[in-house]
């Protein structure tokens, strides 16, 4: 390991991911920490990474406070509705109350908002989008971030948090490797904003093939914003609720604004509206939640689920009629241009002209992240003005994790729902002022890294290299080896696990505590084998890691799918063996913790506060 | 789909390398050219079709989906702050859409926060983030003497709190 150098660089705020929240921690930390050394390491390139790489064609979470359109509360009470009565209300109204300010500063910056030309607000696409054109929406934010930065380093991949050696709950940094170089980085760093993102390809896709990639969230997203906190400890909250999404088939291609904006709507094969079709059975399930409004995501996707199984598939989108105005055409088709691509392209090699053919549908494999109609993630601390009487949910600095000096955003943090791009930044720069708050305050006086730690973790972050360097020796050629796996058969094999046990498309979403039992058995053989991962070269070396941070936040996904014993989100998943709603029992969140020393996962129950009212009329007209 | 590059244009300059976040896009150490090493870790994201200088990057749908024969190209320019896409169907049907990508000169209006005034020890232990209240308009929203927004305490916690 001697060849690749190590680079030891000290600063005081190290930003873990420069995607939404991470560009937006960046660029706050240095209002605040005017005088503070502030690092922003990043796997790819800030200009383009991230679930925003290829653009947003809508800001999905903006109030409107200046023109009466929504307060802070409605958003607690949508996002509450939407995730079946669970989310963070005191983290769901901090970021809610801030995230116009980080709208109005977008359109400042030369964002293209959309106007409605007769009111002259913001075009809605529904009651909480607001469209835009936004394929630069990503270079412009990382410009915000250089400009605030000490350094950017592109390039560079974190591997592993580090610890304070003289208090084993207080954060020292990171450490991680530069792809391109091969070099090794240690960053000491009084505070750690970990905005990695959330994970796809944990799950089998529906497409296996060259298509593999063409996930709905990004491959890249690997989930290494659950895995370096886990890794160290840390409490994590409502990581059994993955989200799954009804989108356009193959491309994935977003459908908020055709159902919003275009009021296209759906129909199964014989023509006919199904959802009213499952109405009883939901009820069944679920209770009075089917009768809220707008009905829960999940539980729309239940109906299409269980109308494709009984035979009256495939489920279309209902396009004829809107298209047929040339100016929606427009926006359908720039809608995904400007964020999805690849559904475009689809339509076009298929000959689909959504104005003479209704497009299929279809719904997704999991994922799990934190920012959309769902909310896994680290278990923070909320700000003091909101959560300070309430113990369980505030214990010192806005979304810190329950390691000092650790915060969360974005992705990242949990029981945020409905956040999207534009609360992820806000998360970020709420973080990044509570983090220079930490530090001025002491808090950081006399951590202490060692070149021990640091070089310990230098040969774990090489290991792959080395197995395949030492196993390839072995073998004639081609790619199969006793001695090592690839990457991308280690991440086949966590895939398979992952939807046969814990909920994938093979089961039609279903699952059962026998089912899990033996998956989480089979993940535990798979970390000892990725002990045994072969990279070729650093692009493969990444990969490992990658597959390694995804192997990780399967396992803690697969405990908390075990241990929730019902079946809180139908149309997400599915537990075969407790097939209800239960409130008695579960209206809770859950968290768990990770004992780094054993790597068993203990959980428990944490109380849900419903600090803000249901609203008496009005409430969440879609 | 997935994009391939093609060998009578592209001079190796390595933008598309710079800047593809699955870090796909590698220079070929024999022709000295681009090319994507893993397609199925490719998201049709475009990143590199736009940043190549030659547009000699281009997509062919994923083979286990996309029938032959469409072409999805795009042409970013930054000075003119547009975007412009052309679509040709299996069918040779095409469209076209040209959309605005800035209202302004890059970069010139998002402030160095290093240059702004320095905030009190008051700012910071309030609730107030960079350019907050003004950024926030908060309209009718009841603020508290910060200008953010603050939640009415219930008197009591709501049902539904359960261990
Ligand atoms: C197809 C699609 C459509 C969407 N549509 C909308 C929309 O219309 N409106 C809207 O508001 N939101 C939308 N979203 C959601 C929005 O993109 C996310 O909510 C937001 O990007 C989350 O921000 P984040 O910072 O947590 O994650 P990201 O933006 O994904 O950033 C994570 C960053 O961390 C980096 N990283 C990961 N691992 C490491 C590591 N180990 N070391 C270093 N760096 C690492 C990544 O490269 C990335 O830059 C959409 C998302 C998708 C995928
Ligand atoms: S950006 Fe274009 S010209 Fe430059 S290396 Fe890539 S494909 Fe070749
Ligand atoms: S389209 Fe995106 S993911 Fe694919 S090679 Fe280009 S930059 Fe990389």
């Amino acid at each position: 390991m001697a060849k690749f150098k190590t680079h030891y660089e000290d600063c005081d705020i190290l930003v873990v991911g420069g995607g939404m929240a991470g560009t937006g921690a960046t660029f706050e930390s240095r209002y605040w920490g005017r005088d503070m050394k502030i690092i922003c390491a990043e796997k790819a390139n800030i200009d383009r990474s991230g679930a925003v790489a290829q653009g947003l064609y809508a800001i999905n979470c903006y109030m409107g406070m200046q023109w009466d359109e929504n307060q802070p509360e409605d958003h607690v009470r949508y996002a509450r509705n939407d995730l079946m009565g669970m989310v963070r209300e005191d983290l769901a109204y901090d970021m809610a109350r801030h995230v116009d300010s980080c709208v109005h500063m977008f359109e400042e910056w030369g964002l293209p908002l959309m106007r409605n030309e007769k009111t002259g607000q913001y075009q809605r696409e529904g009651k909480w989008q607001i469209m835009i054109h936004g394929e630069s929406y990503k270079p412009i934010v990382a410009e915000a971030a250089k400009k605030s930065a000490d350094k950017i380093y592109n390039r560079v991949m974190i591997t592993h948090l580090l610890m304070d050696e003289t208090n084993d709950n207080r954060i020292g940094g990171a450490t991680g490797f530069n792809m391109r170089t091969g070099d090794h980085y240690v960053f000491r760093a009084k505070a750690v904003i970990c905005a990695a993102g959330g994970a796809s390809h944990i799950f089998k896709p529906r497409s296996v093939g060259e298509g593999m990639g063409r996930t709905w969230y990004a491959p890249w997203s690997n989930g290494s914003a659950y895995a370096l906190p886990i890794a160290v400890g840390a409490k994590m909250t409502q990581m059994e609720n993955r989200i799954v999404l009804t989108r356009f088939k193959d491309g994935y291609g977003p459908v908020g604004a055709y159902f919003l904006h275009l009021k296209t709507y759906t129909q199964n094969a014989n023509g006919d509206n199904y959802e009213k079709t499952w109405y009883d059975q939901t009820k069944e399930m679920v209770g009075e939640y089917i009768d809220h409004i707008p009905t829960p995501t999940c539980l729309r996707n239940h109906a299409f689920i269980q109308e494709t199984m009984a035979g009256r598939g495939p489920i279309y989108m209902v396009t004829m009629e809107a298209f047929q105005d040339p100016h929606l055409e427009t926006i359908g088709w720039e809608n995904f241009l400007g964020m999805t691509v690849g559904q475009a392209v689809v339509w076009a090699s298929q000959d689909i002209d959504p104005k003479y053919q209704n497009p299929e549908l279809t719904t997704s494999e999991p994922y799990v992240m934190g920012s959309h109609a769902t909310c896994s993630g680290a278990w923070v601390s909320g700000p003091e003005d909101v959560s300070g009487g309430i113990p369980e949910y505030f214990w010192g600095y806005n979304r810190m994790m329950t390691i000092d000096g650790l915060f969360a955003a974005g992705d990242a943090a949990g029981g945020t729902a409905h956040a999207f791009s534009s609360g992820s930044f806000t998360e970020g720069r709420l973080c990044a002022k509570a983090a220079v708050q930490y530090i001025n305050d002491g808090r950081a006086d006399g951590i202490t890294v060692t070149d021990g730690q640091c070089e310990k973790l230098k040969e774990v972050i090489y290991k792959p290299l080395e197995n395949y360097t030492v196993g390839r020796n072995e073998i004639t050629a081609g790619t199969v080896s006793p001695s090592y796996i690839l990457p991308i058969q280690g991440l086949q094999r966590l895939q398979k696990i992952m939807d046969e046990y814990v909920g994938g498309i093979g089961t039609n979403y279903m699952t059962n505590e026998v089912g899990l039992k033996r998956g989480i058995e089979l993940l535990g053989i798979l970390e000892e084998d990725l002990e045994h991962v072969g990279a070729e070269d650093l692009h493969q070396l990444m990969r490992a890691w990658e597959l390694k941070h995804r192997a990780l936040v399967s396992q803690c996904v697969a405990e908390h799918t075990i241990f929730r014993e019902e079946t809180r989100w139908p149309g997400y998943y599915y537990r075969g063996d407790f097939l209800k709603l239960d409130d008695d029992n579960w209206h809770c969140l859950t968290v768990s913790r990770r004992d780094p020393k054993t790597g068993k996962f203990e959980l428990e129950k944490a109380p849900l506060y419903h600090l803000i009212d249901e609203e008496v009329d009005g409430e969440q007209k879609a | 789909m997935s994009t391939f590059v093609y060998m009578t244009r592209c001079d190796g300059c390595g933008h598309c390398v710079d800047i593809c976040p699955s870090d796909i896009m590698h220079i070929d150490k024999l022709i000295r050219r681009a090319v994507n090493i893993e397609p199925n870790f490719c998201w049709e994201c475009y990143s590199c079709v736009k940043a190549c200088p030659q547009n000699a990057i281009d997509v062919r749908g994923y083979a286990d989906f996309a029938p032959m024969g469409h072409k999805v190209r795009v042409l970013r320019e930054e000075e003119k702050g547009v975007i412009s896409w052309k679509i040709k169907f299996r069918n040779g049907h095409m469209k076209s859409f040209v959309s605005p990508i800035t209202t302004k000169p890059w970069g010139k209006f998002i402030p160095k926060l290093a240059e702004k005034d320095v905030p009190n020890k008051d700012a910071h232990d309030n609730n107030r983030l960079y350019g907050e209240p003004t950024y926030l308009k908060t309209g009718k929203v009841p603020v508290s003497d910060t200008g953010v927004p603050l939640m009415a305490k219930v008197g009591k916690l709501k049902q539904g709190v359960y261990y």
